[in-house]
């Protein structure tokens, strides 16, 4: 009985001392600003879950160049994100998913300098592999005998989704308003719904069991996504190289090849 | 029957416990600083919230029932029989407990989907589907909230004096007779409280009812939900609506409180 109490006691140790250490190193960072090479501490960034498999990947190689640099992810839908970030979360990065949610974190006065527009992603019609219900386009959605997914008006997606549902004049009758468009994706990789409305890199990142359908009406919601260094940023200098990372020619071929497109 | 001095509380268990009622309270404290109280009757009143309400309360009850049914025998075979791998089977139970509750709607999907063992034939036999309807909010209430029944009652159990048992099986009643005229009674107590502990937490269940059972105002949105998709939007209505849910399960645990142990109530 003893033993295992004791295991936990160096556990919460060992966190306890590794959290004294990242400290230490934050502090580092911010002397070492004038040496300006080499980035260490501990970069936080906050981005739409869309920007999950990019985001990743450029962190890595951010890390890989910059060996003392630890990034962190949190990837949620943008409007949690920016909820958290107004109520004080200590984040350096905030990429949003709309320009609406970053107003949000602009009106508070918490970017430093204006937020830039990085990429830009449009909807699609996702349908499991092989098409069951041979969804050809938009109006299928007013089909009352299939099981459709959209995303809630509340959130980002949904917004796009009510505009091009306006667009092409189609009264959808959705069984389901998901939270977020990973859930809506989720249903459809399960084969639970016949057709989903989620972006176009959503389908890129699920691979084989999931089919995209294009269709013209989602040129009238085209998604700008937005980024900015916040003020209050811990680990500044991280900050910047990783919004400059996302701008690059290198960052910009990540986004192409998750589906984005170039703003 | 009891003394001045056995109602003192030591200090060593009112330190903690005033920390604890703290730690507890505080963020309900938090959130009734932030209510926008003119917000209040505006939002009662708008057609949505009183359906996502009527839809929480209906289907905590029904996810409750179901729970009873099935969860009070589950409890007897684990604190009374004899059977093998009741160890294994009682890690089993406890598995939703664990599982973070969108995995939990997943699963379900995997076994009451469309594409699911037992959904696909459902489908194809009977032309039963299940997610996306109410029964799907249900299901996925009582697969997240039966396990908070089936230990409170296993363990109200293990707690009863099982001479009484004993003696009613020693006047000639079989196990049946028992369970129903002996131990139900006997532990009525951990029974009711098995049940509200299932009820609040169905009532506050969201991960696996919005992965399984959906969202749609007026089938599958319940308060949780609504709440969550108001916080998208407008944290200050999400905080109200919260509260309205608040203050409904609380009156309701109150009144059924009152119900059980009026007299003991009315006593000074």
């Amino acid at each position: 009985m003893r033993k295992p109490f004791r295991s936990l006691a160096a556990a919460l140790a060992v966190a306890l001392l590794a959290g004294c250490g990242s400290d230490g190193d934050g502090g580092g960072a911010a002397e070492g600003t004038d040496g300006g090479d080499g980035l260490t501490g501990t970069l936080t960034v906050f981005a739409a879950a869309s920007l999950t498999d990019v985001f990743t990947e450029l962190g890595e190689q951010l890390e890989a160049d910059n060996p003392d640099l630890d990034v962190q992810f949190n990837f949620a839908g943008s409007s949690a994100l920016a909820t958290q970030i107004t109520q004080g979360a200590p984040a350096d990065v905030f990429a949003s998913a709309n320009p609406g949610q970053m107003t949000v974190v602009t009106d508070a006065d918490l970017a430093d300098g204006e937020p830039e527009v990085f990429t830009s992603n449009v909807l699609e019609i996702a349908v499991p592999e092989g098409n069951p219900a041979d969804v050809t386009g938009l109006a299928d959605f007013a089909r009352e005998e299939l099981t459709l997914a959209v995303c809630a008006p509340e959130v980002p997606c949904g917004a796009a989704t009510e505009d091009v549902f306006a667009a092409a004049g189609v009264t959808a009758v959705p069984d389901t308003l998901e939270e977020d468009v990973r859930a809506a994706l989720t249903k459809v990789e399960l084969g639970e719904v016949d057709a989903a409305l989620v972006y176009a890199t959503d389908v890129a990142a699920a691979g084989g069991s999931v089919e995209g359908i294009a269709f013209p009406e989602a040129e009238d919601a085209v998604n700008e996504y937005p980024v900015c260094v916040l003020a209050e940023a811990p680990n500044p200098d991280a900050a910047h190289a990783f919004v400059e990372l996302v701008s690059s020619p290198e960052g910009q071929a990540a986004l192409a090849d998750a589906g984005f497109r170039t703003p | 029957m009891r003394s001045r001095r056995e109602r003192s509380v030591p200090a060593p268990l009112l330190v903690p416990a005033v920390l604890a009622v703290a730690f507890l309270v505080l963020p309900l404290v938090g959130l009734l600083v932030r209510t926008p109280w003119s917000e209040l009757w505006p939002q009662l009143t708008s057609p949505g919230v009183g359906e996502a309400l009527r839809l929480s309360l209906v289907s905590a009850t029904l996810a409750t029932a179901v729970s009873l049914v099935l969860g009070v025998p589950l409890a007897w075979v684990l604190a009374r029989s004899r059977i093998r791998g009741r160890g294994v089977l009682r890690a089993l139970v406890t598995v939703p407990l664990v599982l973070p509750p969108v995995v939990g709607g997943v699963a379900l999907f995997l076994v009451l989907g469309r594409q699911g063992i037992v959904g696909r034939w459902l489908d194809e036999a009977f032309d039963i589907t299940i997610p996306f309807t109410t029964t799907a909010v249900v299901i996925a209430e009582t697969f997240v909230a039966m396990p908070f029944l089936v230990i409170s009652v296993e363990g109200a159990l293990r707690a009863a004096d099982a001479r009484y048992e004993e003696a009613a099986a020693t006047l000639g009643a079989d196990r049946w007779t028992t369970f129903r005229r002996v131990t139900l009674p006997l532990v009525a107590p951990g029974i009711a409280a098995g049940a509200v502990l299932c009820w609040a937490r169905a009532l506050g269940e969201f991960g696996a009812t919005i992965t399984f059972a959906g969202n749609f105002p007026g089938t599958t949105q319940t308060m949780p939900l609504a709440v969550y998709l108001a916080l998208q939007q407008d944290p200050e209505s999400a905080i109200v609506l919260s509260l309205v849910l608040l203050a409904v399960s609380l009156a309701t645990l109150l009144l059924l409180r009152g119900r059980w142990l009026g007299r003991a109530g009315a006593a000074p």
